[in-house]
């Protein structure tokens, strides 16, 4: 919680001008309330269009992408489940960008032109894709057979099978740019995971399904303690395996999808995040799915300041941070679940 | 909670694929009485897991059915939820996360109960409470499974589902893996569970002498059809043990039990495998 509201600072105040607190503090509050802080029209400007809107975007996605991290971890039973691993995200981009392809057909500037029941088009796709891989990497990465049932997610095949449609899902998606043809910056920056489009718009496109598909999971942690045992304990304890696993794949690509279509692909924070949770404080679903919510929207934001500073007045690619971040993570949990 | 009744299965077949596949179990019928501890012995493959599975309900079989005497439905055709009520399962080599807690895994018992959303009520502790101090774990209820005995682990299992609060208890070779006193341990408990709490208790089990001293009826399988059935001492002989397991043994009687005592006599499988053959 705390490092949440340090990183919410830290995000609206770092930038080209830098906002101190007080009158951070001061611009949220109605006027009456202010303490006589006089806030100039560019401070005004500058949090209200520019940082807050980011700030806003920066924790949902965070939020959105660790939860499900944590959600399809628990699925899978496989630690390495992510949504960026398991091809979902990918999946997701690929309904996006058919999306707005077909929207910007002539529209140079994306947030000013598209209003925003387009916008929202944008994540329905990416649902639309996220679930259709979620569902054929399903299909290719479970062993038939009762024999080998025990040890289903264990395996590495889940794993593959994301890899596998995750990268064709990459590979569609950079065809359909290419044939966009123009301005090729705006597109690569997305899909490295940049937060190309600016305003409220796409805060208020992705938030109820971010909020929704948050909710859901969070609700359903006891069903993932359960399924923690595997599919036929968890049968014989009463669980509708097959409902509750369609619960929580449609909660968990619905929340992925959101972050997904306003903020390209951001890979791993959906596998560092919940395991941190679980290294620092629990195994139970019930926390570990609100805690790696709260940790993934602060991680994200510091990775987002670090992003915006590090070769200022550029940015890097969100995408990028988190990669250079999380993939030595990843190959640490490689070494360590013995399949590398 | 449901009250104590028995389990029945009528004339249970099963085949697992097409109609041209070898029958898994064929025409099986048995009733496992409130109380009682019946056992369900077989040399390997003869069918008990599968014979298990039908009775938890989560297998249909292809003929036959499953049912819970006071039941409203053949469990087969229970919701998952209400099924859960009425049949509690401790599965064979059961998988076992390992960080969680021996309460945590009991207080799941209630899940189907409560419902996915609903929070845990007063009801619920109580029963995860007294399905703890029943199997005996209330001082380890904060070890990790990953940190238990094999006995612990299966105690921790059977308090799960105790507090599913169903009436009818299975348990696939409960004493695999465990060493001579955690199998004593675990039986015991089984056992004093089904004459105290009335629980109807169906048990596969591999050790014959286990079976000799602490069911109360024992059901003969081989290639999935019943041979033998009744109390210890009426199936553990030694011309039916002889003629299902393909292995000349012999009964003798238990020094300090006056239960049947199984020992192998000592001949080659393959010996015994040819005389009787010859002898048919």
């Amino acid at each position: 919680m705390g490092l949440l509201l340090i990183s919410l600072w830290l995000s609206t105040a770092v930038g080209a001008v830098t906002l101190p607190l007080r009158e951070i503090l001061a611009g949220l509050l109605p006027v009456p309330l202010r303490g006589g802080v006089e806030l100039s029209s560019t401070t005004y400007a500058i949090l209200y269009q520019i940082r807050l809107p980011r700030t806003v975007l920066v924790a949902l996605v965070g939020a959105a992408l660790a939860g499900s991290g944590a959600a399809y971890q628990g699925l899978f039973r496989n630690p390495l489940a992510d949504p960026y691993l398991l091809g979902v995200a990918s999946g997701g981009g690929l309904g996006a960008v058919i999306a707005m392809t077909w929207q910007t057909q002539g529209a140079s500037d994306y947030a000013r032109d598209v209003p925003l029941p387009s916008l929202v088009l944008i994540p329905l796709a990416a649902f639309a894709g996220a679930l259709l891989t979620v569902v054929l990497v399903y299909r290719l990465g479970s062993v038939r057979g009762t024999a080998l049932r025990l040890m289903d997610s264990h395996t590495s095949r889940i794993i593959l099978a994301g890899v596998a449609i995750g990268a064709f899902a990459t590979a569609m998606t950079t065809f359909v740019m290419l044939r966009l043809q123009g301005d090729m910056y705006r597109p690569v920056a997305w899909m490295l995971g940049g937060f190309t489009i600016g305003g409220w718009g796409p805060v208020l496109a992705s938030l109820p399904f971010i909020v929704v598909g948050l909710g859901a999971l969070a609700a359903l942690g006891r069903v993932l303690n359960v399924m923690q045992f595997g599919e036929d304990q968890a049968q014989h304890m009463g669980l509708n395996v097959t409902r509750a696993r369609a619960a929580v794949i449609v909660g968990a690509s619905l929340v992925t999808a959101a972050a997904v279509a306003f903020s390209g692909i951001i890979g791993f924070v959906g596998l560092a995040v919940p395991h941190a949770v679980r290294l620092m404080w629990t195994h139970d679903y019930r926390k570990l799915v609100p805690l790696s919510i709260l940790l993934g929207a602060g991680g994200l934001l510091l990775a987002d300041v670090l992003a915006r500073t590090l070769v200022a007045p550029q940015e890097i690619p969100l995408g990028v941070v988190t990669a250079a971040l999380g993939a030595p993570f990843f190959l640490y949990q490689l070494r360590r679940s013995g399949l590398g | 909670m449901n009250p104590p009744s028995a389990l029945l299965l009528e004339n249970i077949s099963h085949r697992y694929n097409g109609a041209d596949s070898p029958l898994v179990l064929d025409g099986v019928s048995l009733r496992v009485g409130p109380g009682k501890v019946t056992a369900l012995v077989g040399p390997n493959g003869s069918g008990k897991t599968t014979l298990i599975r039908v009775a938890s309900g989560l297998l249909e079989a292809s003929h036959g059915v499953a049912f819970v005497a006071s039941g409203p439905l053949p469990l087969s055709r229970m919701s998952p939820e209400t099924r859960a009520g009425w049949v509690a399962v401790v599965p064979q080599a059961a998988y076992l996360p390992p960080d969680f807690t021996v309460e945590e895994t009991v207080r799941l018992g209630r899940m189907a109960a409560r419902g996915w959303l609903a929070a845990e009520s007063e009801a619920d502790r109580k029963a995860s409470e007294i399905a703890l101090q029943a199997v005996g774990l209330a001082t380890l209820r904060g070890r990790p499974l990953g940190r238990l005995s094999g006995g612990e682990q299966q105690r921790t299992l059977i308090g799960r589902a105790l507090a599913q609060g169903a009436p009818i208890l299975l348990l696939d070779e409960p004493t695999a893996h465990l060493d001579l006193r955690h199998q004593l341990e675990v039986l015991s408990l089984v056992r004093s569970l089904a004459a105290s709490g009335g629980y109807a208790v169906l048990l596969a089990l591999h050790d014959l002498n286990l079976v000799a001293r602490f069911a109360d009826e024992v059901f003969l399988l081989v290639s999935g059809r019943i041979v033998a059935s009744g109390p210890p001492a009426a199936v553990l002989r030694e011309d039916i043990l002889t003629a299902a397991y393909g292995v000349q043994v012999k009964v003798l009687e238990h020094p300090v039990h006056r239960t049947p005592l199984v020992v192998p006599d000592g001949a080659d499988p393959a010996d015994v495998a040819g005389d009787l053959a010859g002898r048919r």
